[in-house]
């Protein structure tokens, strides 16, 4: 297949759900797979041998806490990065010898944003596309189209420097669009914004994933996880240290339900001993306790009869959030 | 097969062109005053006494004639650090435009060369503007004059390739003070540009011999006069082509390392 086919298919002012996943012909194929995937710099291992599989229309995430490998795992599947051992092919093809073919169907979202500030919202989209191989007619179009897409045609004769984070994310995110890509890699799309330019994301993104794009991205949130991830893998210190669905992460790696109790001072601090047969698990918190329980209500009434009172109780789903902080760990790294 | 590398360079030349329409009449304008002040000072000023002293004039000719040349290669000298110092920076730090472009088809040989070509670009409207202005003023009196425009723009190219491996990893603007201070102004000011080199202490001639300006000024000024021969002409323009050359294959090498990690 010439390369360049895949970025000048299309060239009706195509729909975004005109997408043409017939030149690449792999649709039931595999976006990415990785065995024994290594990324050292220096003596730094920054990606320490991982397996991953990412079959084609799949939405998958890499969570992790920051300094985990998730960025320099993307930038190997970017193309942009030399793996130090292991294999590795993106859509099929070989990184280190296709990086510029598998690039023409990649599209990245950076964590830090790589915009052209003096130039405006139009002109980013559109010299972009040409980097692609765009005729200018078909990257003016399509331009139009993205803008449309990200809700920045009021803003498209402006320049980017003065938008607002979000706007620039959208911005971002449309760009990496202009080729039609078969897979969009997204590395933290949504750190820094407020809740509405997420939420606004969310939607734009589960859009995508609906006409079928592999999605493939990193983040911190387990809310952005839960919410756009079909599967995703916990990433520690390099290493890969769960895998699943979110509902299957949560099945394995916790308790259905989260009992918190909070306490006035830090009497609660002897109490674990206490309760520890009420639970699945009790872990003790600089101002609370959290009992893993199947039923957080009966481990409530249950810790009641026992004369412990807690000044507040609450009982909650057991979420992503609990299961990558058991999996990673409560100390901050930096 | 991947498409090649001069249709992927161009790919990066446009942007750079695009992104110059903002700043160009800034640029046009700094490249009228450049060759309009430098001449009046030195050809006019400076060359009305030297040319009125004993010698009446520098190696047979009117100083302004004889320094119009020398300022022509200096400036596109400064001209190509300037693009290849503060801009790569930019391009890798500040705006990372650089990252932009390698995450699509383009490769770090058409970042490299695209951004060249723009330099290339830069060096035609500040040489051919500075002949221009030149003959004008009558510092240029032949047509040879045409002949020292590629001269100059591969004078610029010379020092270009190099500063741009050199800038490409830099992590802060720092050292490309000491850039312009230790090697930038120096080369300026002894190697051939105002005065011709053996008027220098004899154990510093060889530091101008190896600086590729003093060559890119001999041949600019042999040819702009129209008094040059051949083999001086050629030896010169291949010092400067090892330069560029040499410049280029390790600044391909600096942007890998730090662009593609």
């Amino acid at each position: 297949m010439p390369v360049t086919s895949s970025v000048v298919r299309d060239e009706g002012r195509g729909e975004l759900s005109t997408r043409s996943s017939s030149s690449s012909g792999t649709k039931a194929g595999t976006a990415v797979r990785a065995r024994g995937l290594v990324k050292r710099f220096g003596d730094f291992v920054a990606v320490d041998g991982i397996d991953v599989e990412v079959p084609l229309g799949e939405s998958f995430g890499f969570l992790g806490p920051n300094g985990a490998g998730k960025s320099s795992t993307m930038r190997m599947i970017g193309c942009v990065s030399p793996p130090s051992a292991g294999e590795l092919t993106v859509l099929g093809l070989d990184p280190r010898r296709d990086g510029s073919r598998i690039r023409a169907r990649l599209g990245v979202v950076p964590q830090q944003d790589t915009l052209d500030q003096e130039l405006t919202v139009r002109e980013n989209l559109v010299l972009y596309a040409r980097y692609f191989g765009l005729s200018r007619a078909h990257a003016r179009a399509k331009a139009d189209e993205l803008l449309e897409f990200a809700h920045l045609t009021d803003r498209a004769d402006d320049r980017v420097e003065p938008l607002s984070g979000g706007m620039k994310r959208r911005l971002t995110i449309a760009r990496a669009l202009v080729n039609d890509p078969d897979v969009l890699l997204l590395d933290e799309p949504t750190t820094g914004l407020d809740p509405q330019a997420r939420h606004l994301l969310w939607e734009r993104l589960f859009r995508l994933k609906r006409q079928g794009v592999t999605l493939i991205l990193t983040t911190h949130y387990m809310d952005e996880a839960e919410q756009l991830c079909d599967r995703l893998v916990v990433m520690d210190g390099g290493r890969i240290v769960a895998e699943g669905s979110p509902r299957e992460l949560i099945e394995q790696h916790s308790s259905r339900e989260v009992l918190e109790l909070r306490f006035t001072d830090d009497d609660h601090l002897g109490l674990e001993v206490a309760v520890r047969d009420l639970a699945d698990r009790v872990e003790t918190l600089p101002d609370r306790l959290l009992l893993y329980s199947a039923d957080g209500d009966a481990a409530l009434r249950a810790v009641l009869d026992r004369g412990v009172s807690p000044e507040s109780s609450l009982v909650r789903r057991s979420s992503l959030e609990d299961v990558f902080l058991r999996l990673t760990g409560r100390s901050l790294v930096d | 097969m991947a498409t090649v590398t001069p249709v992927m360079a161009g790919r990066a030349l446009e942007y750079w062109l695009r992104s110059y329409r903002g700043t160009w009449r800034a640029s046009v304008f700094s490249g009228f005053l450049s060759p309009l002040l430098y001449l009046a000072s030195l050809g006019f000023g400076l060359g009305a006494l030297i040319d009125r002293g004993p010698s009446g004039g520098v190696a047979g000719l009117p100083y302004a004639q004889y320094v119009a040349p020398g300022v022509l290669a200096v400036t596109a000298m400064q001209t190509a650090v300037g693009e290849s110092t503060y801009t790569v920076m930019t391009a890798v730090r500040w705006q990372r435009f650089y990252f932009a472009m390698l995450a699509t088809p383009l490769r770090v040989i058409d970042v490299v060369l695209g951004h060249l070509g723009f330099i290339v670009f830069r060096l035609l409207l500040v040489t051919v503007t500075f002949a221009g202005v030149g003959a004008v003023l009558g510092a240029f009196t032949s047509g040879w004059v045409l002949a020292a425009v590629p001269v100059a723009v591969l004078v610029g190219l010379a020092h270009a390739t190099p500063v741009m491996a050199f800038s490409v990893g830099r992590e802060t603007d720092v050292g490309f003070g000491l850039l312009f201070r230790l090697v930038i102004v120096p080369m300026s000011l002894f190697a051939g540009t105002f005065f011709p080199v053996d008027q220098l202490p004899p154990g510093l001639r060889p530091l101008a011999w190896a600086a590729p300006l003093w060559h890119g000024t001999e041949a600019a000024r042999a040819l702009a006069t129209g008094r040059f021969g051949l083999w001086p002409v050629t030896g010169h323009l291949a010092y400067l082509l090892v330069w560029t050359l040499g410049g280029l294959a390790a600044a391909v090498v600096c942007y890998r390392r730090t662009l593609v990690r």
